[in-house]
């Protein structure tokens, strides 16, 4: 696990700014640009993973049930898996701190 | 020692790439740099020079080409002027800001409008932030010297950033003069093999120009500054190994006949040689007049440079390019800044001549010399800067 750029000082810098850490964009919380918010309603829900797949952040994960949840670290709540949804089980509602 | 043989600046630059063994060139033709770009894509098809010239469709896609065949390890050649530059601006920055050991050579012409293709230095000035290592040229010779000296900075894994050579359009890149070639064996001696510090390889793989947020973006500036400003001491190391090879030895700021001048002319580029000789001129009058040359543009030399005015009373900066509505030419701005913490600051006039190849003789300088002195002696008005020969 690399520094946090929070934690990063210039000298901690690699030349150049390269990254020679690979897959470290997974640290990168684009979930608090979020300000919608995907909920499933299981009685509709067919599982058939439509959400999943067109999810451009890869931010829907499976549950053990066969069901879909979003990962909240990542989801930005862009509404896709809701206008995407075949049997329209998806609701995009207000994020409330 | 090389051979010594008359030729063509711009042809003497290419022969010096060719002898740098460059392995990558990406450039777009266009005035006044045209024959040096020519000759190298006549080198490579020839099969004298073992590189790949890539002919791009535009000055934005040659500096693009040049990011990416340095990321691979290759070395990298490109060539610009005046308008090409401006198209290839935005990659510009990147390249330093990627610490990308590029050489590139800058016939310096004045950015349009209106249109012109003659010399002056509103190009390279444009870019004066661009975070690149900036030197100036004054004859072929240097120039030749010059391009050996980029590749050897700029690739140094201490340094690793690109370097812009800085000629005179036409008045440098189009005259033949007299150059001693160096030989094979003290340009081996003289550049090792490009070992990128960072490199793009499938076996491992790693982001070069990832974005940078809010939190990190001042760090990442932080660190580009300091890269530059000590890249000095490997520029003057650099310097130093040519000297003792090839016996020319450069510094970052010159002088010429300033001892016990009160009076100095400050020039970058060919203007110095014709300075040099209405020094002389001077001096026979009896004048106590020399010349400072800033050598280093980028990073700027402070401690050369405050050394090299102690003691003088006037300079005279002379600038080749405008900065609309601001203080004056942009050499002076920066005499200016680089002085004002100095006690017995020196008065400083600035003169802009030599616009778009506007030509400037030694009579010119002695004239300004003069009006320097009406200025001193609060006969005329003291300007913070003069159109030197405007026309009313």
């Amino acid at each position: 696990m690399v520094k946090s750029e929070e934690e990063l000082g210039w000298k901690d810098l690699e030349v150049g700014c390269a990254v020679s850490d690979a897959g470290n964009a997974s640290q990168y919380k684009t979930g608090d640009w979020r300000s919608l918010r995907p909920i499933w309603d299981k009685t509709k829900c067919i599982r058939c993973g439509v959400c999943y797949i067109f999810c451009p952040d890869m931010a829907i994960q499976k549950t053990e049930e066969g069901y879909f949840e979003a990962d909240l670290y990542y989801c930005k709540g862009c509404g896709i898996c809701a206008q995407e949804c075949i049997t329209g089980c998806i609701t995009m509602v207000e994020e409330e701190e | 020692m090389g051979e010594r043989v008359g030729i063509e600046v711009s042809l003497a630059a290419a022969e010096a790439v060719k002898m740098a063994n460059a392995d990558v060139i990406a450039a777009y033709p266009i005035t006044p740099q045209t024959h040096i770009v020519e000759h190298l894509s006549e080198l490579v098809n020839d099969g004298e020079l073992d590189a790949e010239f890539i002919p791009v469709e535009s000055e934005h896609s040659a500096m693009s080409v040049c990011c990416g065949s340095s990321a691979v390890g290759a070395r990298t050649f490109t060539c610009t002027s005046s308008q090409g530059m401006a198209l290839m601006n935005e990659i510009i920055f990147c390249a330093a800001s990627m610490r990308f050991p590029i050489v590139m050579i800058l016939a310096n012409r004045s950015l349009n409008g209106p249109l012109s293709i003659w010399n002056d230095h509103s190009d390279v000035m444009s870019i004066r932030d661009c975070g690149w290592i900036q030197v100036f040229t004054e004859n072929g010779q240097e120039v030749f010297d010059h391009v050996m000296f980029a590749f050897r900075v700029a690739e140094n894994p201490s340094v690793s950033l690109p370097v812009i050579v800085n000629l005179d359009g036409f008045v440098l890149t189009h005259v033949i003069e007299p150059i001693e070639f160096w030989n094979q064996e003290t340009v081996k001696k003289y550049l090792p093999d490009f070992k990128p510090v960072n490199q793009l390889h499938p076996d491992n793989p790693i982001t070069l120009g990832a974005f940078g947020m809010p939190g990190v973006f001042t760090e990442t500036k932080k660190a580009q500054d300091e890269a530059l400003i000590k890249s000095k001491p490997e520029i003057l190391k650099a310097w130093e190994e040519m000297g003792n090879l090839v016996g020319r030895h450069y510094k970052p700021v010159e002088t010429y006949k300033a001892e016990e001048a009160e009076t100095v002319f400050l020039t970058m580029g060919s203007f110095g040689e014709t300075v040099s000789v209405a020094v002389d001129e001077l001096r026979a009058q009896g004048k106590p007049v020399g010349q400072i040359k800033l050598r280093l543009w980028r990073p700027f030399p402070f401690e050369e440079f405050r050394e090299a005015v102690r003691g003088h009373k006037r300079i005279i900066v002379l600038d080749r390019a405008l900065s609309y509505g601001g203080p004056g030419g942009p050499v002076a701005s920066e005499v200016r800044a680089a002085l004002y913490q100095e006690e017995n600051m020196p008065a400083i006039t600035n003169f802009l001549c030599g616009l778009a190849g506007r030509d400037v003789t030694a009579k010119d300088y002695i004239a300004m010399y003069e009006q320097t002195e009406q200025m001193a002696q609060g006969k005329v008005k003291q300007e913070d800067y003069i159109i030197y020969g405007v026309r009313e």
